[in-house]
């Protein structure tokens, strides 16, 4: 009995296989995993095609919570269309709405005060915390981890609570605004954050306690779902999946927005690109992002909070009751919007999936005449069949925990 | 981006390799830099631009199309070039009528182009001759019409619920 212990479990687990059986019994069973299926991560349909338990064919078929955003922000003044955009990548939305608001401020040549770029770097760098944490919680679920799944929503919760309190929002919290943030930092707002920083880097300790040294979660991950790099790339794969691989490709440091190269954080980057890589690289992620949120805080510049443009940002409000020049501002943009010159522009940041860029086409009009976005979940998705196939079936669901598809932001 | 300098550079070295009418236009405009290209050449234009020029722009990040009603040619679709090593994007180009639209596909080039490609033929209606699998991606299979034209109506179709639905008798046909 304890020499058969002795075999790793994936060596056991071959030896049951239909290729052990014999010839006579090797057939294909097609099947459908998703889309309602809590393993897919949202409303995904996964043609598999089984040999045994091998997968041996893998098709995405997405498009079931298409909801056709991206026609009706044409149908939107542009400061409508941030609250549009946010409920894409549901979890991501300071990034969704960062990437428009990118594109828009490039076609208006608007500056971003430096406070806001800052608040914005804050509200940014939080965001990613919460994905992860969220991705943390249901991808460990997936692997039947299920205290995590309590810890990281617990703590998922501490970063909504900031949200909250800056936004009024803990989702979609449209606190991002074409030339600034909406509002600056209400009192309080710092405390509460460096309070959630030293809890979070204990909080990630013990996440590491709880999965790295555990023997279940290491034989699942380690050496699973493992793609060529030179693959990845050509599928235009982005974000923690390219990085584990080993390719240090983050826009923060290649091409920094919003004052990026002011912070001191490094890209945490993988060396076999298996799933445990990837989980690790997402972790220290976490951790760094932590670190840029201390450094923001400590050099939070004063200033004005949004550009002091009245044909793009709203008065403030004390202005309304004394100035009819703030009063006729306020009103014409919030019955017209204002109006972005006529071009095209593509911007790009770094969510926590990878590349999320916002191409906008104006017109002249104060609506855009298209907004697209390119979502990283449905560019990584095309990597699923490549990680997935000759592996069995449990690592499969594995692969797609650790691929982190959001389902929102995939169909849009 | 390249400065417009740089953008008439490599529009020179485009024409001298793939051809001399395989570029239409340059526009440069707030800092974005884009070539535009005749549709029967994009594929190579793509192709050269990936393998053979001097400064390479290896990876595809995005392709999307757009609808520019009411100009003509109506179509376009954009494919948003990156070089990783330089740490710069360009932007390739290329418009199509909305009779019949049909481009070359670049998924031998880029394999990141198959779901993207999928999506501009499913919204604009597009064709990229030569795609492994150009099916529908986000609406049904058997929808018709190409919802992001700019002539779609917004909410085009009726939607069911429970007090219309007595009205629209076998609507799941």
């Amino acid at each position: 009995m304890t020499e058969a212990l002795d075999v790793p479990y994936r060596e056991r687990e071959r030896s049951v296989t239909m290729e052990s059986i014999g010839e006579e019994h090797d057939e294909l069973l097609t099947i459908n995993i998703g889309p309602h299926h809590p393993a897919t991560h949202g409303v995904l349909r996964l043609l598999t095609t089984l040999e045994g338990e091998i997968v041996r064919d893998v098709t995405p078929i997405i498009g079931y919570v298409h909801t056709g955003i991206e026609k009706s922000c044409e149908d939107q003044q542009y400061w409508k269309v941030i609250p549009f955009v946010e409920r894409m990548d549901y979890l991501s939305y300071y990034f969704n709405a960062m990437a428009f608001c990118l594109a828009v401020e490039s076609l208006l040549e608007e500056e971003v005060p430096a406070r806001a770029q800052w608040l914005r770097v804050i509200h940014l760098e939080l965001n990613r915390i919460a994905s992860h944490l969220f991705w943390i919680a249901t991808g460990s679920l997936d692997i039947g981890a299920i205290t995590m799944l309590w810890w990281g929503c617990r703590d998922r919760d501490l970063a909504l609570d900031l949200f909250e309190m800056s936004g009024g929002q803990r989702f979609h919290t449209r606190y991002f605004q074409v030339g600034g943030v909406i509002e600056d930092i209400p009192p309080g707002f710092e405390e509460m954050t460096r309070k959630f920083i030293k809890t979070m880097y204990t909080r990630i300790e013990q996440y590491l306690s709880l999965l790295d040294r555990n023997e279940i979660w290491l034989q699942r991950t380690k050496g699973t779902g493992i793609v060529p790099l030179e693959t990845l790339l050509q599928l235009g794969v982005t974000g923690p999946l390219l990085r584990a691989a080993g390719h240090p490709w983050d826009l923060r440091k290649a091409m920094p927005h919003s004052g990026y190269e002011n912070f001191d954080f490094t890209v945490p980057v993988g060396t076999v690109g298996d799933n445990y890589d990837r989980f690790r690289v997402r972790v220290e992620e976490m951790r760094q992002s932590l670190r840029i949120v201390e450094q923001a805080l400590d050099g939070l510049p004063e200033g004005p909070y949004i550009t002091a443009n009245r044909k793009v940002a709203l008065p403030p409000r004390h202005e309304l009751a004394t100035s009819m020049e703030a009063l006729i501002h306020h009103f014409k943009l919030v019955t017209e919007g204002f109006r972005v010159p006529a071009g095209e522009s593509y911007a790009a940041v770094e969510s926590p999936r990878g590349e999320l860029g916002c191409y906008v086409l104006a017109d002249g009009s104060s609506k855009p005449a298209r907004v697209h976005v390119r979502d990283p979940s449905f560019v990584n998705l095309q990597a699923l069949p490549e990680m997935a196939r000759g592996h069995l079936l449990a690592d499969f669901i594995t692969c797609v925990a650790m691929l982190d598809p959001i389902l929102g932001g995939v169909d849009r | 981006m390249p400065d417009a300098t740089g953008l008439e550079l490599i529009a020179q070295r485009v024409r001298e390799s793939v051809g001399d009418d395989s570029v239409t236009d340059t526009i440069f405009y707030r800092g974005r830099a884009t070539l535009d290209v005749a549709p029967q050449s994009v594929h190579d234009v793509i192709a050269y631009l990936r393998d053979d020029d001097q400064e390479p722009w290896d990876r595809l990040m995005s392709l999307h199309g757009v609808d520019y009603l009411p100009a003509e040619p109506r179509l376009g679709v954009h494919y948003e070039l990156l070089s990783m090593e330089r740490a710069d994007r360009f932007n390739v180009r290329t418009r199509v009528g909305v009779e019949d639209p049909r481009l070359p596909t670049v998924v031998d080039v880029h394999p990141t182009a198959n779901f993207q490609e999928r999506e501009v033929y499913d919204m604009f209606g597009v064709v990229f001759e030569g795609h492994p699998d150009l099916r529908r991606i986000l609406m049904p299979e058997d929808y018709e019409g190409y919802p992001q034209r700019r002539d779609f109506p917004m909410g085009g179709e009726p939607v069911i619920y429970t007090f219309n639905e007595p009205k629209l008798p076998r609507w799941y046909d």
